[in-house]
């Protein structure tokens, strides 16, 4: 997630000083990746390190203005006319669990998927019921438009994850009955031939 | 939602078998389910799990094998065919996967029709009919014959017809297979709004997304009920405050 470019795209309308920035921030993203005001000015300081910001003065509270300067307007344009790359997907930590959790012996992998599933469709719950707050509360506002943006995005997300956990299920137990199966084959069959036993 | 109140939908100890002997086919195995007033539960599992099942036997379209079925606390096992057929038609509201409209008639006939055997007189059938039409925001649909109709129109109207009078439990067998995205949050938000007003609702669901809009979402697999997300619990309200605060703080 790029902080960089959001305060990029922030300052774009207009100076701001950093705990505006941040309250703007999460009006339209919500507190789905909370922001703390240290982790701004960390950032506006390497911003303006790369040319990319300036100071624009004090107001009369102490308050420190931020401008975006050209070279960092340009930039904000390369974000958003640039795909965000999906050549290093991020880390899941679930889909990691499950890769380890099928290879680690005594582990009851169903019962994961299934307290995972519980878990993930309540968040959805959650979701859900914020979005029909956020649609009854909209009052039309662009701030209002990001916000249902991002809990759409969490929605989606959530379902998709859910639709995993469904094929991973599906894909476990299918993959049982076939050693059920082979299980089941090699004891009640009788044993192999001498011209097939010289071709295994 | 309140606990306390009497379920308007009750299922108890509920099993269904199909079929006699080695071909046996338990759909449902001892499930136990109680869906309140202002309720939404949508259930979901794969196929075959006994999901259908679990709703025709809450519709009175199927009787178990074993347990009982409630629905305002009258045990539909006790009653006559034509005791059940009334108490079907007075408190339950089904939405078919298939529609299940009548092709003679028009959206609007189709949708009157429970409420003119209620005895509602047709003129006010009617008037309750395009109510209905518009809450689900088709009421151009009034005059049109089924077969002049997509899927997803017909598939409101069915919502429509199970939404008429006061039915007290809607059961809804996959309300939005038919709608793109967005009509299916429209059917959702109609259900939901429903619930809000008291009623009782239960539907079958593989969409998570839709599933979501319930107050419960309870997982079938193999016939039996093998997990539930629980109520609106702490966890879930405070999510739900630290957003608030956020968004009702200073915005501009």
């Amino acid at each position: 997630m790029s902080i960089r470019h959001g305060l990029l795209a922030l300052l774009d309308q207009g100076p701001r000083y950093g705990y505006q920035l941040r309250t703007e921030f999460e009006a339209r993203t919500g507190a789905t990746w909370p922001l703390n005001v240290g982790q701004v000015y960390t950032t506006l300081g390497r911003l303006e390190r790369d040319g990319l910001v300036a100071p624009a003065g004090e107001d009369e509270e102490g308050h420190l203005f931020y401008a975006v300067t050209d070279e960092g307007r340009a930039e904000l344009r390369r974000w958003f006319d640039t795909p965000v790359p999906r050549t290093n997907p991020p880390r899941d930590e679930l889909a990691i669990k499950l890769a380890m959790a099928v290879t680690v012996p005594g582990v009851d992998v169903p019962a994961v998927v299934q307290s995972q599933r519980r878990h993930s469709m309540k968040a959805l719950q959650d979701y859900t019921r914020l979005k029909g707050q956020a649609l009854a509360g909209d009052t039309g506002g662009e701030a209002d438009l990001a916000w249902l943006l991002v809990l759409e995005q969490l929605i989606f997300q959530t379902e998709a994850e859910i639709r995993w956990l469904d094929h991973c299920e599906t894909r476990l137990t299918r993959r049982q009955e076939e050693r059920g199966q082979t299980a089941a084959a090699s004891a009640s069959a009788p044993a192999p031939s001498k011209r097939l036993r010289s071709r295994l | 939602m309140s606990q306390t109140e009497a379920p308007v939908l009750h299922l108890e100890q509920v099993s269904r078998v199909h079929g006699q002997g080695a071909a046996q086919v338990h759909a449902l195995r001892s499930v136990d389910l109680r869906v309140h007033p202002g309720e939404l539960v949508a259930v979901m599992g794969p196929s075959g799990s006994g999901k259908s099942t679990l709703l025709t036997l809450a519709g009175g379209l199927d009787s178990p094998t074993d347990g009982r079925v409630l629905v305002e606390g009258i045990a539909l096992g006790g009653l006559t065919r034509k005791k059940q057929a009334e108490v079907r038609r007075r408190a339950v509201g089904y939405v078919f996967q298939d529609y299940n409209l009548i092709p003679a008639l028009t959206a609007a006939e189709n949708i009157a029709l429970p409420r003119e055997l209620d005895g509602v007189s047709a003129r006010a059938a009617r008037r309750e009919a395009l109510a209905a039409l518009e809450e689900l925001g088709i009421d151009e649909l009034a005059d049109r014959f089924p077969d002049d109709m997509s899927g997803g129109q017909q598939q409101r109207v069915a919502i429509a017809r199970a939404l008429i009078g006061d039915r007290r439990l809607v059961l809804a067998d996959e309300p939005t297979g038919a709608l793109d995205s967005t009509t299916g949050e429209t059917v959702l938000a109609v259900l939901r709004a429903r619930c809000d007003a008291g009623a009782a609702a239960m539907m079958v669901t593989h969409e998570a997304r839709h599933a979501a809009w319930a107050d419960r979402v309870v997982f079938l697999r193999d016939g039996r009920l093998v997990d539930e997300t629980a109520q609106q619990d702490a966890a879930t309200l405070l999510v739900t405050a630290a957003t608030n605060s956020v968004k009702g703080g200073d915005g501009r």
